[in-house]
Formats: structure tokens, sequence, C-alpha cells
């Protein structure tokens, strides 16, 4: 390994363990991401559990097994858009500065950010398995289901992270990536991570078949209600590695936007 | 080779805004070089540029013999920065900080740990290393911030308004860390508003004004250049126009400040009497009269027309005069 890119790997690895202090120190970074997809997991759950009696629901143990994917993928995203803020709030404040005056490579600053959000990501998935295991939930893929939802989620967190770190580079406003909050949930109910493609109506139904958040969140929900299936999880993880090109490569130009206007 | 040389160095912002409109600098090693001037004169954005922050839009600048644009990683593992408003992130710890900043310019986890040590002690912070940066005070952010930036005994240190809005003694706590580093070979680019600051810190100082240099030299050349000292005169009722029509018969008059009439005395010291007699005569109650050495701000006065109002309080506002000299 090159000296340049073992001081970039530890530049990445101290950003990453700083990102995920932040979020720790600063309890409105972490409340979305753990407890708002929790209560809306709990009101689904306890409110609309008969759902799994209609005739075109799919075949699962329980609401809370069908349920848990769909949470798992909302936190990531909150997670990602949690990074962009923190990043954005970086930039606010001259502490991004501090690190371009620095001789590291300046995508290290990015992937140091995306290190936490991974963290995070993965915390999260730890999270809502316990919480299913607590509630009753079966996870049908068992000890491997459980690693590939952790590896899946994790990921997730990445791509959208990279999203979001993307929109803070180029806004450089906290306000602004904050603002796209809601826009999680309009693109998070237009896929199938609430409610089974099956049952959706028109136009919803065609936008969540082509939804790459459908593709993700069904890769990990087959982990949970049935053993695994090679395709299934493919689609998962092709979906998920579209979005992490597409995240990594868009905040890739934001940063070199954002060098080029200094 | 200078430590710092720049020709022609600009910076247009899109919209045609002129930040920096041909700047030339040679700074040599071990300098401690002041960049003088009010908000939005140009300062912060030549540090941008020389720290590789920013794009010039024309010119040329060369820090520690590398080209800012070319080789700018070369700049980046020569230089220590610290910038205005000290960017730290409120919620690490002091020693979290500094080790992050070793990591940062590629020092090992040992060295890092030692120097992060050193330097907290060196700037008095080391009881409150373990404190989350939010919680301290503006001279102890300052302090490490400039600690953060000597972590890889960097050969250029750049301080972009080290001590706006710090209280006397934490200033001149930095102060004096300045002059040391400098004694130990450091070369200090510094902006400053402070006129006092740029007085007693700097070996030159180079003023700037819209986006170019309009004087420089050492403080006691420009003052020099200036050369005549000036009368400062305050009337008892509060009034100028009167007092400043009698003065303007002694020499060259100058913009008012503080509510006193200026005039530059021709005959310097000896010219004193003559307007004491003159004013006397008119029958003006005077409430003080100072003669007063040529100073920076007189320096700026010349150059630019206006006074850099509040230098020496904090209040850091040029202000243009209510009538021009």
């Amino acid at each position: 390994m090159t000296g340049g890119l073992r001081t970039n790997l530890r530049v990445v690895g101290a950003l990453g363990w700083r990102s995920i202090r932040q979020t720790f120190r600063r309890p409105q970074l972490m409340a979305p991401i753990l407890i708002f997809p929790t209560l809306l997991l709990a009101i689904q759950v306890g409110g609309a559990g008969r759902a799994v009696d209609l005739p075109q629901f799919p075949e699962v143990n329980g609401f809370l097994d069908f349920m848990i994917a769909g949470a798992m993928v909302q936190a990531t995203l909150l997670a990602g858009n949690s990074g962009g803020i923190a990043l954005a709030l970086d930039i606010e404040m001259g502490f991004t500065d501090r690190l371009l005056a620095a001789p590291i490579s300046r995508f290290a600053i990015v992937l140091g950010r995306l290190v936490g959000t991974a963290a995070l990501g993965a915390l999260t998935a730890v999270w809502f398995l316990a919480i299913g295991l607590i509630f009753g939930a079966h996870i049908e893929g068992g000890v491997l289901g459980v690693l590939l939802i952790i590896l899946l989620v994790t990921c997730s967190a990445v791509a959208f992270g990279g999203i979001g770190a993307a929109i803070a580079l180029r806004s450089g406003s906290a306000s602004v990536v904050q603002g796209l909050f809601p826009l999680v949930f309009v693109i998070l109910f237009l896929s199938t991570a609430f409610f089974p493609e099956d049952l959706l109506l028109e136009p919803a139904r065609s936008v969540a078949e082509w939804n790459p958040l459908s593709f993700i969140v069904d890769g990990i929900r087959d982990l949970v209600v049935s053993t695994f299936s090679a395709g299934q999880f493919f689609e998962g993880v092709a979906a998920l590695a579209l979005m992490g090109l597409f995240g990594i490569g868009l905040s890739a130009a934001a940063m070199r936007g954002r060098l080029r206007r200094g | 080779m200078p430590a710092i040389q720049t020709r022609d160095l600009q910076r247009v912002f899109p919209g045609g805004v002129v930040a920096v409109a041909g700047v030339d600098l040679d700074i040599a090693d071990r300098e401690i070089y002041a960049f003088l001037g009010p908000n939005g004169a140009g300062k912060t954005t030549t540090v941008r540029m020389l720290t590789t922050l920013l794009r010039p839009t024309g010119g040329t600048a060369a820090v520690a013999g590398h080209d800012v644009v070319r080789d700018a990683a070369s700049v980046r593992r020569a230089i220590g920065v610290a910038l205005q408003e000290a960017a730290l992130d409120p919620l690490m710890t002091g020693r979290e900080l500094i080790r992050l900043q070793a990591t940062l310019h590629g020092l090992p986890a040992a060295e890092g740990r030692t120097r992060a040590e050193r330097l907290l002690a060196r700037v008095g912070l080391a009881n409150a290393a373990d404190r989350r940066v939010g919680t301290y005070s503006g001279g102890m952010r300052r302090r490490l911030d400039l600690a953060s930036a000597l972590v890889h005994e960097p050969r250029i240190l750049f301080l972009d308004e080290p001590t706006t809005g710090l209280d006397p003694v934490s200033r001149k706590a930095i102060w004096e860390e300045v002059e040391k580093l400098n004694r130990e070979g450091t070369t200090v680019f510094l902006t400053t508003q402070y006129l006092e600051e740029a007085d007693q810190l700097a070996d030159r100082v180079g003023i700037i004004d819209e986006g170019r240099i309009v004087a420089a030299g050492t403080p006691g050349a420009l003052k020099a250049e200036i050369g005549r000292p000036h009368l400062e005169v305050v009337l008892a009722d509060g009034t100028m126009d009167r007092a400043e029509e009698i003065l303007r018969r002694f020499g060259r008059p100058l913009p008012a400040k503080d509510g006193a009439a200026l005039v530059e005395l021709e005959g310097g010291a000896s010219g004193v009497a003559p307007v004491v007699r003159a004013l006397d005569e008119a029958g003006l109650v005077v409430e003080s009269l100072d003669l007063v050495q040529p100073t920076l701000d007189d320096v700026f006065v010349a150059k630019t027309g206006y006074h850099l109002e509040g230098s020496d309080t904090g209040e850091q506002e040029a202000i243009e005069p209510e009538r021009s000299g």
C-alpha cells in the first residue's frame, strides 16, 4: 500500500469516527434515524395489523415481519439525510475548509462522512432486528439472513448518504438538506416499503414497480419472510449498486463544483 | 526564494464582483507580514487563494516555492492555516481536534498524540483538553485553532484575523505566541483590521483597499513616509466647524475623527503654539489638544482617504470621512 493511500485511508477512518461521535453527541441527528421509524412501525403494526388478512396480501408470519424491512430502509434514508445535514453544517461553520486546506484527497472528506453513515446504517439494522425479534418477528433467512440484512441496510445507508452529501456540497446549506426530509416519505410511500405492490392503486403501483427503493426493500424483506432467494437478493443488490453509484457520482461532481466555486 | 510570492493575483466572483484586483506580494522567509484593511477589502479572499481554498481568476501565486494551482498539494503540506472565526467543531474536544488535524497531515498516531499534548500545553489548554470546544471562550477557541494549525510544524502560517472579537488579554496571548513562533523560524502571514496588531507584530505591512495594495513597507517606513505629526483639537462645545476653519491656516486638514478636528502640522511640534494662540484669540474654549505622532491609521487615511475606525477597540468598521481633507 502506498503512503498516500494509507494516509487517506487513515483520514477516512478518522473522519468516519468523528461523524459517528458527532451523531451520538447531537441527539437531534440521532432521533429521526431511530425514533421516528420505530414510532411509525409501532403505529402501523398496532393499527393496521389486520392488513395481512387482505386477499392480495403476501404470505407472511405477521404484519411486523412485513413492515420491518420498510422501517429499516426508512431509517437509512433518514441516516443519509442526517449525514447530509451534518456535512452541510460543516460547510456552514467552515470546518470543511479546515479539511480542504489539509494535504488529503478531497473525496476522503465525503468518504469519511459516508463511513459514519454506513455505521449508522448497521446500527439501524441491528436495532430493528432486535425490535423485531423482541416483538415476535421471525427471521426466516436465519443467521445468514441476518448478516445479509445488515449488509444490505448498511449499503443502503451509504447509497442514500451519497445523495445527501451531494445535496449538502451543492447547496452548502443545512436547511436545504433538512428541507428534503418530507421527500423521504414521498419516495418511501411510492415504493413497496409499507404496502404490497398488489394492493397499491395506479399510478402509485407503476411508480413503485420501478422505484429502486422497492427492489431494496423487497431484497431485505425476502430475507425476513422467507429463506434466501438469489433472484430477490441480487435485484436488491443491483438497485443498491445503481443508487450507490448515482449518489457517490453525484457527490464527487458536487465536490468538484464546490472546489471550482471556492 | 520568497516564502510567498504573487504577481497580479486576481479573483473576480461570478457577477463581476472584483474581490482582489491584482496583488503583488514578496514575503521573505521568517517574516511576519500583516495584511491590513477593512471588511471587504480582499484580505480573506487573498488568504483563501494562497491556502489553495479558492482558485485565482488571474495572475500567479507561489507559496513555499509551489504554485497554488498546479502544485496545491505541496502548498498544503507546507502551510498551517487558522481561518477567520475559528472553524472548530463545537462537539469535538480540544484533544480530539488536534489529533484529527495530526491525522489529516499524515502524522503517525503516536506522534500525533505526543504533539497534541505538547501543543495543548503550549497554548494553555491542557486542563481543558477533554472539554467540548463548544464550551470554550473565544480566546480559548483561537488558541486551539492556532495549536491545531501548528501540529505538522508548518513552514508558513496563515492567520486570518486571529484576534478579531477577542478581549485585550486574549489578544495579547495570541500576539506573544505568534512572535514566539516567528522567532522559532515560522513565516507568518496574517490579516487584520487592527492597526495596533499590525504595528506591533508585523515586520512589514501591506494596506489593502478595494482589492489592491495601496501601501506596503515596514510600519516605521510607512509612518515616516507620512512624515509630520498631526494635531487633534476638541472644542468644549462639541462643534468642529470653527476649529477646522482656524486649523486649516496651519497645515493640511485631515478627516475628522471622534469629534476632533485634525490638521497635519507643517512645522511639526513647533507649530502647536501658534495654533493655541489662534484658537484663544478666536474665543474658542478647547477641551483637549493633542499632538499625535504619525500612526498606521494616518498612513491608512493618507492612502485610502478614510479611517480604519475602531481598530484598537474591536469595533472594526471602516468609515468614510464626514469631510474629506
